[in-house]
């Protein structure tokens, strides 16, 4: 970051269409991965495997779209903030009332029955 | 006119900060329901067409692609390439929402649709060779998920209608010739809100279609 102090990670590259194309790539290759692992009954190994290597290779889809199809890169410092606060809003909610949910006791009867 | 255009795209990104915590609300109900029911999320995702949202996902990255080149050449003062991907983009979110349609067309036609006086799945008593129908035991935590479903992709599919309408007007705005090189804040806002909607879709259709595309198979 220290070496960051002139803003060089303003403005568009020259030809962003190589980075756009790369995304594409990354995407559709993501989509045949993500629908050929959910084949496997993952949860044998361990509970919440299925949804969670479901789950990273989504965020890293959503990750190439923000950073390169929503200029994120290359957007100013502000932009940026204001991306990394909406990640971090939108953990705290899921994590505070999830924690919530996990330690009150309060799930209905015959939970995990169905 | 550079600080105009900076305001403009920060105000944009905080509407769709909002729009995260949106969804977001919706994805927590999602994980706290599949908390209670994990048979019942198993089952009614097992129900879902992975053909269908599988295309559907590919028409939206292909749409996402698109709608990147317009933001691009209406960066360049390109017009005629600009209406092009606009429209493609536009072409391709209705698209979606046609297979969308499709969908739920079926899923209405099998009783699934989950509100009172819709929902009345047959058990594998009644039709040993349906492939929609759903144990008595699971009927109602399968509603659950199938209300989720319904919630989340009938939202989603809004933000489309939403979107193919700001792409009609984007697209009657470029013919007018409204865009230059200097002036394509409009067309680069509206990437944003494009590629915000496909975002929801990457996380909805693991979450809801391939949650149970294993099973059957253990």
């Amino acid at each position: 970051m220290a070496d960051h102090s002139h803003d060089d990670s303003h403005g568009h590259p020259e030809n962003p269409i190589k980075y756009y194309i790369g995304v594409f790539v990354l995407l559709m290759v993501m989509t045949v991965l993500t629908v050929y692992v959910a084949q496997f009954d993952l949860e044998k190994i361990w509970g919440p495997l299925n949804a969670l290597v479901a789950l990273s290779i989504a965020v890293i889809k959503a990750t190439a779209v923000i950073m390169i199809f929503m200029h994120v890169r290359w957007s100013s410092r502000l932009t940026q903030v204001i991306v990394v606060a909406s990640v971090f809003w939108l953990l705290i909610m899921l994590s505070f009332t999830l924690s919530d949910y996990f330690t009150r006791g309060g799930w209905p009867t015959g939970l995990g029955a169905y | 006119m550079e600080q105009q255009k900076e305001a403009g795209m920060v105000g944009m990104w905080l509407f769709l900060l909002t729009e995260v915590m949106f969804f977001g609300g919706l994805f927590l109900a999602y994980t706290i329901y599949r908390t209670i029911y994990p048979q019942g999320f198993l089952y009614g995702s097992h129900l879902l067409n992975v053909q269908l949202g599988g295309t559907n996902t590919v028409v939206l990255i292909v749409s996402s692609l698109t709608m990147a080149m317009a933001v691009y050449y209406s960066q360049k003062g390109e017009t005629k390439k600009l209406i092009g991907f606009l429209t493609a983009t536009l072409l391709l979110g209705l698209a979606f929402l046609v297979i969308k349609y499709f969908e739920y067309a079926s899923k209405i036609h099998d009783n699934l649709f989950p509100a009172v006086g819709f929902y009345n799945p047959v058990t594998p008593e009644m039709d040993p060779t349906s492939h929609h129908a759903i144990p008595a035991n699971l009927q109602q935590p399968v509603r659950v998920f199938l209300w989720i479903y319904f919630m989340m992709t009938g939202l989603h599919a809004l933000h489309m209608i939403v979107g193919a309408g700001i792409l009609i007007t984007l697209i009657l705005m470029a013919r007018k010739g409204k865009f230059t090189k200097n002036y394509n804040s409009p067309v680069e806002i509206s990437g944003l809100y494009w590629h915000f909607v496909d975002i929801v879709w990457i996380f909805l259709f693991p979450l809801l279609y391939l949650t149970g595309f294993h099973f059957g198979k253990h």
